[in-house]
């Protein structure tokens, strides 16, 4: 079995450095089992997030080589042999301890977005809506919240002090859906434009390129919206907007 | 030791847990006017439900008008091999599809029907195709769904929050005592009422898709306070979940797999599903090939594929079949859907699967068939409920989701698991906050009981020598995984046992190092008193029943008994010690044995 060497942060809110451990590694290990096998057998104290190890809960997030990746996603036969590989907490948010970050930025920006609220039903107490008018939503809803998104964007990761109007790339995906839902019948021009502070993106995409879903943040979902926020200037179109949406009859 | 300190909140309602049980509680709680707390181990929306794959199951009829909810009452039954509190079923069959288009109500966007409305899938056992989906993200779509309703309806959410005990004032529960992951302070909940919605035991496994939280915090903290368990020897060992690499062993790969065509196979490449036809399914399941083919476009003329058998079954084949030398290089069985699908349609249905064998497996499978083999999923058995409230048998005290117990029987058929969350969820919040409303008197928590607890917690730090609580949390997993597994003896239940008391007294010598802030051996040791008091409520259950019945094969009893249908396996705990006995099932009113009578 081949020995991986990982540089590990270890350390809280007080400071910390990186520590040094050697590992032995089996076939097709993520780096997310490696960190866990430091912990079975160097330092049972190492702080770190995971539930699924599937890349479907998005808890374990963290810089790997300097990259902001999922662990439980990052296979370790993708770096070289006898390669370094550092592990760091990701760097927006505040640390909590080794791997572990206070994320709770995130979750003061979810409750901000003004919820769904839906058209009446048809008149046999159901709703309709076509494949095609919620395929680009079901692409957003594919989000993990992993919060890799919100940690490369250089409106927060470089200016703290824009975290109080801005909302970030998930949460401007997370209103993306609300807008397009076939069936919602809410505004949030206003709140897109004051308290999620769209204007500040520039578009740098950088969100999109560390986004493990693979979803378009930035084509499919900032960009139309910047561009709604221009339409919806005018109370007419976005009128006809909200309801020529949907379709009405099956193709 | 100082008096330890800690914070204390109070709330009408407690509910410990939020994934999707949990949530959909703490919604209808709050709902009636309320004070709700919410209080999750992880971050939220990190549950457990949010890597449920394939669906919820509804009979809303969308897809064949002929489903209804005696259709998936009988269904349910029958896979629960009739061992299934009926009451539960009855309602869950009912009230499955309301709660599906609340759901929608709240802002999921379910895959489509051609005609506009919520499509639904095939999956085992069940007669129509009936799961309600988001491609194979069903569980995402839930909990996000449930998260973001539930953030605005004036819940307080308490996150990295472990509970470590139920706190009573007499006889009844008066709240819970924990700990904040993040800092290790103490914190006290006082509540009128609390749901549990804590989820499995499913980490007392070495192979299992479950996640470090499922160590069956609330199962036991249900039996420390006076509570039944019931069913507990019911485990489900998904037929499905990865085998390669030896790091992914155990990840779900989802039914809807096998719902959308895939097939599973042999090393000589034979379908051998048809060989494991049990006599309970016969007049049910397709003989050949050909009309299990056929079936997936006309159910009207055809019989099921045994690859939709229950799980219970497909996860026993697969085992005799690896144990007669028939497995794929890497233990498993191979899972066909590409030579029976089109890579685009794969990649539409199952995007995740596609990922995950991609990124995971370096196994695209749209060329290549999986590999893949029984995992440790999900518990049958749980807290004994009232079927209609949710109670407990302890006041005060309610469970809902899956650690609650009776709704599935003896196994659980895929997609009713989300569903159960919904409705019992919903069922729970509601009659604990009812509870709370009718409640008059003052709570008082003793604080001698706060004490008690908290130096327990705090003790793996006090010791001067003892063991790493990982290394026993793993000789656990072996036991459990080699004694107490898909295939069970008494000579290996009684070894499992000897080792779960040798491991309990290496528990209790744990030692810890570092400090109370975020540190995973400390959680990791705390957590090891409920994954041994659940691990032996399971291999003492299994010892009793001398029959074999869905998720519990004796091959030193290999039938089916009648006599061990009528009754649940009931474990309680006093004065210190388990207690099991056999308590009849409820009788099943008339009109509802009719539906069993009938040839179809």
């Amino acid at each position: 079995m081949p020995t991986a060497t990982m540089r590990v942060f270890r350390g809280d809110a007080r400071g910390g450095d990186f520590e040094e451990y050697r590992v032995e590694t089996d076939p097709g290990m993520v780096v997310l089992d490696v960190v866990h096998r430091i912990q079975a057998t160097q330092a049972p104290d190492l702080a770190c997030r995971w539930n699924c190890k599937a890349g479907k809960c998005g808890s374990c997030s963290a810089e790997v080589n300097g990259t902001p990746r999922l662990m439980c996603m990052t296979r370790m036969d993708i770096f070289d042999p006898g390669e370094t590989i550092t592990v760091a907490p990701i760097r927006t948010f505040p640390l909590i301890k080794d791997l572990v970050t206070d994320v709770s930025y995130n979750y003061v920006k979810a409750k901000e977005v003004p919820p769904l609220r839906l058209k009446p039903p048809d008149p046999d107490g159901k709703y309709r809506m076509w494949q095609e008018d919620i395929d680009r939503i079901q692409e957003f809803h594919k989000c993990i919240e992993c919060f890799l998104c919100q940690n490369v964007c250089h409106v927060v990761r470089d200016h703290e002090e824009h975290k109080r109007a801005f909302a970030g790339p998930r949460f401007f995906i997370k209103v993306a859906g609300l807008d397009m839902h076939p069936l919602d019948t809410v505004d949030r021009t206003e709140f897109v434009r004051r308290q999620a502070g769209i204007g500040l993106c520039n578009i740098t995409k950088c969100c999109t390129e560390v986004c493990p879903e693979h979803i378009h943040i930035t084509d499919n979902g900032i960009i139309p919206m910047k561009e709604r926020m221009a339409d919806n200037l005018d109370p007419i179109v976005w009128l006809l907007r909200k309801f020529r949406g949907q379709r009405t009859s099956p193709a | 030791m100082a008096r330890p300190s800690y914070e204390t909140h109070e709330h009408d309602v407690i509910v410990i847990g939020a994934g999707g049980a949990g949530l959909r509680a703490a919604i209808e709680a709050a709902a009636q006017g309320v004070s709700v707390g919410l209080i999750c181990k992880s971050l939220l929306g990190k549950a457990h439900t949010v890597m449920a794959e394939g669906g919820i199951a509804a009979a809303m009829g969308n897809v064949w008008p002929e489903d209804n909810w005696q259709v998936h009452f009988r269904d349910t039954m029958r896979g629960g091999k009739m061992l299934n509190n009926w009451r539960m079923a009855q309602l869950h069959a009912q009230e499955a599809p309301d709660r599906v288009y609340e759901l929608e109500r709240y802002g999921a966007l379910f895959d489509r029907t051609k005609d506009g409305l919520i499509l639904q899938r095939d999956f085992g056992g069940h007669r129509y195709a009936r799961l309600a989906h988001v491609g194979d993200r069903t569980g995402l779509e839930m909990i996000r769904t449930l998260q973001y309703h539930a953030i605005h309806q004036g819940i307080d959410v308490y996150m990295e929050c472990k509970i470590e005990r139920l706190l009573k004032d007499g006889d009844r529960v008066a709240g819970a005592f924990g700990y904040w992951r993040n800092t290790g302070a103490f914190v006290l909940f006082k509540a009128k009422a609390v749901v549990l919605a804590t989820g499995g035991i499913g980490k007392a496994w070495k192979i299992t898709s479950n996640s470090w939280e499922y160590t069956g915090d609330g199962h036991a903290a249900a039996l420390w306070a006076g509570a039944d368990l019931i069913d507990m020897e019911f485990v489900q060992f998904h037929p499905t979940g990865m085998v390669w690499p030896p790091s992914v062993r155990g990840i779900l790969v989802t039914e809807g797999v096998r719902g959308d065509g895939g097939t599973l196979k042999n090393s000589t490449g034979e379908r051998f599903m048809f060989n494991y036809i049990p006599e309970f399914f016969k007049g049910e399941t397709a003989d050949n090939v050909e009309e299990a083919d056929r079936w997936y476009t006309d159910k009207k003329n055809n019989r099921r594929t045994p690859d939709l058998l229950p799980r219970d079954e497909v996860a026993r084949a697969i085992n005799a079949e690896v144990k007669a030398g028939r497995g794929s290089p890497h233990g498993g069985v191979f899972l066909d859907i590409c030579t029976r699908r089109p890579a685009d349609y794969i990649r539409k249905r199952l995007p995740s699967m596609y990922h995950q064998f991609k990124e995971l497996a370096g196994v695209d499978i749209t060329r290549e068939p999986m590999e893949v083999g029984p995992t440790c999923h999900y518990v049958m058995g749980g807290v004994r409920v009232d079927a209609d409230t949710t109670a407990a048998t302890v006041p005060g005290l309610f469970a809902a989701g899956e650690c609650a117990g009776g709704m599935h029987g003896s196994n659980r058929l895929g997609g009713n698991s989300l569903s159960d969350l919904l409705v019992f969820g919903r069922r729970a919040g509601l009659h604990a906050a009812l509870h709370a409303k009718n409640f008059g008197g003052q709570l008082v928590v003793d604080a001698g009981q706060v004490e008690q607890v908290a130096r327990q917690t705090l003790a793996p730090f006090e010791r001067a020598g003892g063991e790493n609580p990982y290394a026993i949390q793993a000789e656990l997993q072996e036991t459990m995984q080699t004694l107490v597994g898909i295939i069970r003896t008494e000579a290996d239940l009684r070894e499992a046992l000897d080792k779960i008391e040798t491991l309990k007294a290496r528990a209790g010598k744990v030692r810890v190092d570092g400090g109370r802030t975020y540190n995973p051996g400390w959680h990791t040791a705390l957590d090891l008193a409920s994954l041994l008091t659940v691990a032996e409520c399971c291999a003492r259950a299994a010892l009793e029943r001398t029959e074999s019945r869905g998720g519990h094969t004796r091959d030193d009893h290999p039938y089916t008994d009648d006599q061990w249908g009528k009754v649940n396996v009931v474990v309680r705990q006093r004065h210190g010690a388990l207690h099991l006995s056999r308590e009849p099932l409820p009788e099943m009113p008339a009109e509802l044995k009719a539906l069993f009578q009938e040839r179809k």
